[in-house]
């Protein structure tokens, strides 16, 4: 049976339509910060410039795709249909009339499918391992920067340790199917969740612990719901089943937390060297604050800036390095959409077809470029001020 | 500076030795062995086998000394075959000691490779010199460019040739190897045929034909994030008061540029230059595997693929090396280039 095939035009206004939701969130939120961006501080003076607006529609434009995938996508992103295998572009699948808009890959799967599955595992991995990445490199530079000596040659020490590691070859190392039998991806996972525990308790305790009547709210929300979470996705063992994570997906996250926290360490212990030196710490080291207190609640607020547009830089990185983990097929199944796993099924057979390599890494490129404008801005607004 | 310059290679030898030291926990992991074992027996062999194989090809010593064998501190003990008694080869493609001695990376024995069926030696220095080449070419290609760009826009900030340029090497740091590896090879190789796809052929001879490919990739990455950084202390120059007096002066904008903002802008991209090593070696890895190149990054890929123990411990040592000596280099060369920094 010969299959029929729609012409490029149709291809683009298919896929305009498709994306529907994503346009509706968009000129929902973008009118809503337009409107209001005089309210907004630093998000709103993000409208401000061309630079700044191009970022935060890529970044909203994947973010809403992810959040929308299943009503995006025309097909299962693993289903396979074998008379499409290795169609062209615009391809009409026979039996439920619907098109292959990017057309098939190698295995008959819909592209166009497969990309937009692919945001969602980068848009739930990449930013929670920068937020945990964030968490250990904040607490540990912190006190490294703010009490200098012995602590700091330590933990300097360590940071330099890693990051003296070709990260490819602590993915061969850490992220191997082998290693999921040992307990190190478990151990290094219960070091790198218990941070942002120790982090909030901290915080709240520094700022309430005369004040009875928040803390211990505060305190038990934080050991309650920290807790859970970390019963469930370091043992796997949430007594409710909803937080779960799977064996190999804990692997990669704990490698990419590993990888890129000596990075925030190093930066918040340069932003503390340079904070600890102002008068507002030395008047809350007069009044006699704890340095902990000193530390969260004096510099931590004064570093915000440039953590920000790290985060945000960072966010790319690590999408660029889940891409070089599925490349390289370390960790994600094999079948799994994400977007370095696509590029690299795909680059393999570009002598033979191109389709099915460019939507994946148009994705993964736009998204990292949409993150990068957008901290570029955020650095120039944050400079403003 | 030399009481500096020896301090500073004192933390570089500890950070080795932690580091190899971990990357041997590492690789000989349970699981890792019992992989080499499955690959290098026959097919169907029982635990016991297994066991037995691990035992006589003495990866069931304590892992202290065999770190330590390794290494070179500690003797190598001759295998003795349990059949005759006497002093037998582990593997036949390379030589076992017949009596105790000191052969490890100290005395420059890497060991043996059981994917290449080779001493490491032989194998790993010829990809190093291969990826050298790719190296040279990439760094002939990416720093010019990038240090022109930067200073173009670093030069007028604000200009419509600064936001131009800012935009491109911000696209450009977006676009890792693997990403415009793709592109590249779609647009020159596929559709206009320009360009040869594959660097395989490039072990026998580099020609332009075979070796653009590789080298556009891996200088795309790096180009950006360079320029970015030669543009950020190309603008703070040129705020200086001795910029403004020189143009008070009379000079051209250009001879002001030339003469007085370079020099003083240049200093910063150097470190960042060497500092970016530590990327190209991922990079490195991406091409080589990307384009079929037979470098140290295939070498690596091929090693880690099969649990090849000497070779991936050869291969992590001297992708460490060069990470560390390049840092040594930016902190030495920073105080160097620039008299007003002095090294406590």
């Amino acid at each position: 049976m010969q299959v029929q095939y729609i012409s490029a035009f149709t291809v683009v206004l298919e896929v305009l339509s498709r994306f529907w939701p994503v346009w509706i969130a968009l000129i929902i939120v973008m009118g809503a910060s337009f409107l209001y961006k005089k309210k907004l501080a630093l998000y709103g003076q993000l409208f401000d410039s061309g630079v700044g607006i191009a970022g935060v529609f890529i970044c909203l434009f994947w973010l809403f795709t992810a959040i929308f995938a299943s009503t995006i996508s025309p097909f299962d992103p693993l289903g396979q249909i074998p008379i499409m295998k290795d169609t062209l572009p615009g391809a009409i699948e026979p039996q439920s009339g619907l098109v292959y808009l990017f057309g098939g890959d190698k295995l008959a799967r819909d592209v166009f499918s497969r990309m937009v599955y692919g945001s969602q595992i980068v848009l739930i991995i990449a930013p929670a391992a920068t937020g945990f990445a964030l968490m250990v490199g904040i607490t540990l530079g912190l006190p490294a920067g703010y009490y200098g000596g012995k602590i700091d040659t330590v933990l300097s020490f360590l940071a330099n340790l890693v990051l003296a590691f070709p990260v490819i070859l602590l993915f061969y190392l850490l992220v191997t199917p082998g290693i999921m039998d040992t307990p190190i991806p478990y151990a290094l996972a219960g070091v790198f969740f218990l941070f942002p525990i120790i982090f909030f308790s901290v915080l709240f305790w520094t700022r309430y612990k005369n004040r009875p009547d928040r803390i211990y709210i505060l305190l038990g929300l934080t050991l309650i719901i920290g807790g859970w979470i970390y019963l469930g996705l370091v043992f796997d063992r949430d007594p409710l089943h909803i937080v779960h994570i799977d064996p190999n997906q804990l692997n990669i996250f704990v490698a990419v937390v590993f990888a890129s926290s000596p990075g925030v360490f190093r930066i918040v212990r340069g932003l503390v060297m340079d904070i600890k030196t102002r008068d507002y710490v030395a008047a809350a080291q007069t009044r006699g604050e704890s340095p902990w207190y000193i530390m969260l609640w004096e510099i931590l607020p004064n570093a915000r800036g440039p953590l920000i547009v790290d985060a945000c830089l960072r966010i790319g990185y690590t999408t660029i390095l889940l891409g070089t983990l599925g490349y390289f097929g370390l960790g994600l199944a094999p079948e799994s959409p994400d977007w370095g796993t696509a590029i690299k099924d795909a680059s393999r057979l570009l002598r033979s077809f191109i389709h099915p390599a460019l939507p994946p890494t148009f994705a993964l490129m736009s998204f990292v470029l949409g993150l990068n404008l957008l901290a570029d801005s955020l650095r120039e607004q944050s400079m403003k001020d | 500076m030399l009481s500096f310059v020896i301090r500073r290679l004192g933390t570089m030898a500890l950070t080795m030795l932690c580091l190899t030291m971990v990357v041997f926990f590492l690789i000989n992991l349970q699981p890792n062995l019992k992989k080499l074992a499955i690959s290098q027996t026959e097919m169907h062999t029982s635990a016991e086998q297994l066991e037995s194989w691990l035992v006589e090809h003495g990866y069931r010593q304590n892992f202290f000394i065999r770190y330590g064998q390794w290494l070179g501190v500690m003797p190598k003990q001759p295998v003795t075959d349990p059949a005759t008694g006497k002093p037998a080869q582990r593997f036949s493609f390379c030589n076992d000691p017949v009596v105790p001695t000191f052969a490890g990376v100290l005395e420059g024995d890497f060991g043996c490779s059981t994917k290449f069926k080779a001493t490491v030696a032989s194998k790993l220095f010829p990809a190093l010199g291969a990826t050298g080449i790719l190296m040279f070419w990439v760094l002939v290609v990416m720093v010019p460019i990038s240090l022109l760009i930067g200073i173009l826009a670093g030069m007028r900030e604000g200009s419509r040739t600064d936001r131009v340029l800012s935009v491109a090497s911000i696209a450009s740091t977006a676009t890792p190897e693997y990403v415009s590896g793709v592109i590249f090879t779609v647009i020159f190789a596929s559709w206009l045929g320009w360009l040869n796809g594959s660097a395989a052929s490039a072990s026998q001879g580099i020609t332009f034909y075979n070796f653009t490919l590789p080298v556009m990739t891996l200088a795309i990455y790096g180009i950006g994030y360079i320029a970015r950084m030669t543009r950020a202390s190309m603008v703070e120059v040129m705020t200086q008061q001795y910029i403004r007096t020189a143009r008070l002066k009379g000079l051209s904008f250009g001879s002001v540029v030339v003469k007085h903002a370079l020099r003083n802008a240049l200093i910063a991209p150097f470190t960042v230059i060497m500092l970016q090593f530590p990327w190209l070696l991922t990079g490195v890895v991406i091409v080589e595997v990307m384009f079929r190149y037979q470098g140290f990054g295939y070498t690596l890929v091929e090693a880690a693929g099969n649990n090849d123990i000497d070779l991936l411990l050869g291969c992590s040592l001297v992708s460490v090396f060069i990470v560390l000596i390049t840092q040594l280099i930016s902190d030495v060369g920073y105080a160097f280039l620039n008299p007003r920094i002095r090294v406590q």
